[in-house]
């Protein structure tokens, strides 16, 4: 294994039924580093999140996490050896309060005053709303409390699926701030995007995805500065979304 | 405040206007009286439905789980009933309100206990084989429910076993010029306990949480670091246990056990699970009195409706709000 790595895919497949989504996805997670994964609609983002939790099963292949393999492993052990999943559903309770949310990702001793501070901080809204009902938030505030809820307690990896998705351009700007805050700790993120203003404003490393496969990887800032490369990889550049 | 607003806000209550409105709307048709024992009757009948629903609507909610076998367990409470009042004869038989009561709690613990129990087998034996597949719940679960019966025919037989109240919760009290009687008023204080107790235990305790979180969204509650699998045995004991309980109620309401007491009631239980809305104790609560209410107005106004009147109220509700009074989860 490289070192420094903290997860890493080598030669995923997946399926889905009948359907063979992952076609031998190789992907390396770099320790304290912000990784994008980026991809046309129905590239295999997701299922590539949905595997590394054991969300589905992968059909062949290694999957990674600090040198073991947890590839069998259920998703709560996963989730356990410290991996935090947003999904692009965000994944709220919303008959629970914005504080029955929180507290349910907790550890048995509840919440750690500095850490939700540090949270509250991080979401101001989410402190004005502590005891209403998630359902009853709007879209950028519950995503706010998702990511929250994934970082409420220290983890090694945080894993975000299109964050910014149906959020309003200033939501998207909290947003950003917020993942650029995180990076200030050295938390390690692979996070899903299409906003392409998002990905360049945050991102380190950048593998972009195409059906099914990694088809491209390397420095963040490299593809942001190539438009060529980006219209060759995505259909589009970066440029044309700010 | 906004039209918006106030909309989403008569949408979130109206429901909970939904027993009062009926209460008030059948006072002019019959005399004071008769309106206060056939409201108290409704809402103690309603309890007994109350503590046999209130596991399955769990069940169904948390486990997305069919399950036909859920009258057993009501039908087990029942008989436990019987062996445990027959057993306990001099308490029961006493002209002694605490010795009454004694022998009634005795036959709850254990009605509690054993159901319980038969849950927990029933889950590790039969239901988690069929976790996700439907069809296959349904087939083997009414194949559960008429071993464990025929189970129950071979300890207890197959006559109908009489179970008199014990003579202190026989007869009735004058209240405003209506009779009502001691036993439902035993049943509403139970109902009311047993449903206190769930709310706080869904509401304060991190188990709550995490059955209220599982009925919205399983995966996520996985995705958090839970052993869901865990839960459902919990919860599937928890539903077999209260059933067991309803049971108890209910035998010594109808004063009668058959091997059929528990199946007879799964429609009428599962309209109460589909008019609260499916996986909430909230919505069971209020539909099991509204189920109870509405058969005792419609047996004294129009006998004839009296049977298919449930049938009515499910349609009606599901026509206002389709997911039921108090949907979970997402639609």
């Amino acid at each position: 294994m490289t070192e420094g790595t903290l997860l890493r895919l080598a030669g995923v497949h997946t399926h889905i039924g009948r359907y063979h989504i992952l076609h031998g996805v190789d992907l390396a997670v770099r320790t304290g580093r912000l990784t994008m994964l980026l991809g046309r609609n129905g590239a295999g983002k997701t299922t590539t999140l949905r595997t590394i939790m054991g969300l589905w099963r992968r059909s062949a292949g290694e999957v990674r996490f600090d040198g073991s393999e947890i590839g069998d492993l259920p998703t709560p052990d996963i989730a356990r050896l410290g991996v935090a999943y947003v999904p692009e559903s965000m994944g709220i309770f919303g008959q629970l309060t914005v504080r029955e949310n929180l507290l349910l990702a907790t550890g048995p001793k509840g919440f750690e005053s500095a850490r939700l501070e540090a949270v509250l901080e991080l979401f101001p809204a989410l402190r004005e709303r502590w005891q209403v009902a998630a359902g009853a938030l709007s879209g950028g505030q519950k995503q706010m409390l998702a990511i929250s809820r994934a970082i409420i307690e220290e983890r090694r990896l945080l894993i975000v699926d299109e964050p910014t998705k149906g959020l309003a351009p200033a939501v998207i700007q909290h947003l950003i701030n917020a993942f650029l805050r995180l990076k200030a700790t050295a938390t390690t993120i692979l996070l899903v995007e299409q906003n392409f203003h998002m990905a360049r404003s945050v991102g380190d490393d950048v593998a972009v995805m195409d059906d099914g496969r990694i088809v491209h990887t390397g420095a963040m800032a490299d593809l942001a500065a190539d438009e060529r490369l980006q219209q060759q990889l995505l259909g589009l550049s970066l440029a044309s979304h700010q | 405040m906004s039209g918006a607003r106030l909309r989403q806000l008569a949408e979130d209550w109206s429901p909970y206007a939904i027993l009062p409105l009926l209460a008030l709307l059948t006072l002019p048709l019959m005399s004071l009286s008769t309106w206060l024992t056939l409201t108290i009757a409704g809402i103690a009948m309603g309890m007994m439905l109350f503590l046999m629903a209130a596991g399955l609507t769990l069940i169904f909610g948390l486990m997305q789980v069919f399950t036909f076998a859920h009258g057993a367990f009501i039908t087990l409470g029942a008989y436990l009933a019987v062996s445990i009042l027959g057993a306990l004869g001099t308490w029961s038989t006493a002209e002694s309100w605490a010795l009454n009561l004694a022998v009634l709690v005795v036959a709850l613990v254990v009605a509690l206990v054993a159901s319980g129990a038969a849950g927990f087998v029933f889950e590790r034996v039969i239901i988690r084989r069929v976790y996700g597949a439907p069809l296959r719940q349904i087939l083997i679960t009414v194949g559960g429910l008429i071993i464990a019966e025929q189970l129950m025919v071979a300890v207890w037989g197959a006559s109908p076993l009489p179970l008199p109240k014990p003579p202190s919760f026989q007869g009735s009290i004058i209240l405003g010029g209506a009779a009502i009687e001691k036993y439902r008023l035993i049943a509403v204080a139970l109902g009311l306990a047993v449903y206190a107790g769930l709310a706080l235990l869904l509401s304060r305790t991190r188990v709550g949480l995490l059955v209220r979180a599982g009925v919205e969204n399983l995966e996520m509650v996985e995705a958090l670091g839970y052993r869901i699998r865990r839960l459902f045995i919990g919860v599937f004991v928890a539903g077999s246990a209260l059933a067991g309980v309803g049971g108890v109620m209910w035998a010594l309401y109808q004063e009668q056990v058959t091997r059929v007491i528990g199946s007879e009631m799964t429609i009428l239980i599962f309209i109460i699970l589909i008019i609260g809305g499916l996986g909430s104790v909230g919505g069971c609560f209020t539909a099991a009195v509204l189920v109870g209410m509405v058969t005792n107005y419609v047996g004294f106004l129009a006998p004839k409706l009296a049977l298919g009147s449930n049938i009515l109220l499910m349609m009606a509700v599901l026509l206002w709000r389709p997911r039921g009074l108090f949907p979970v989860g997402p639609g």
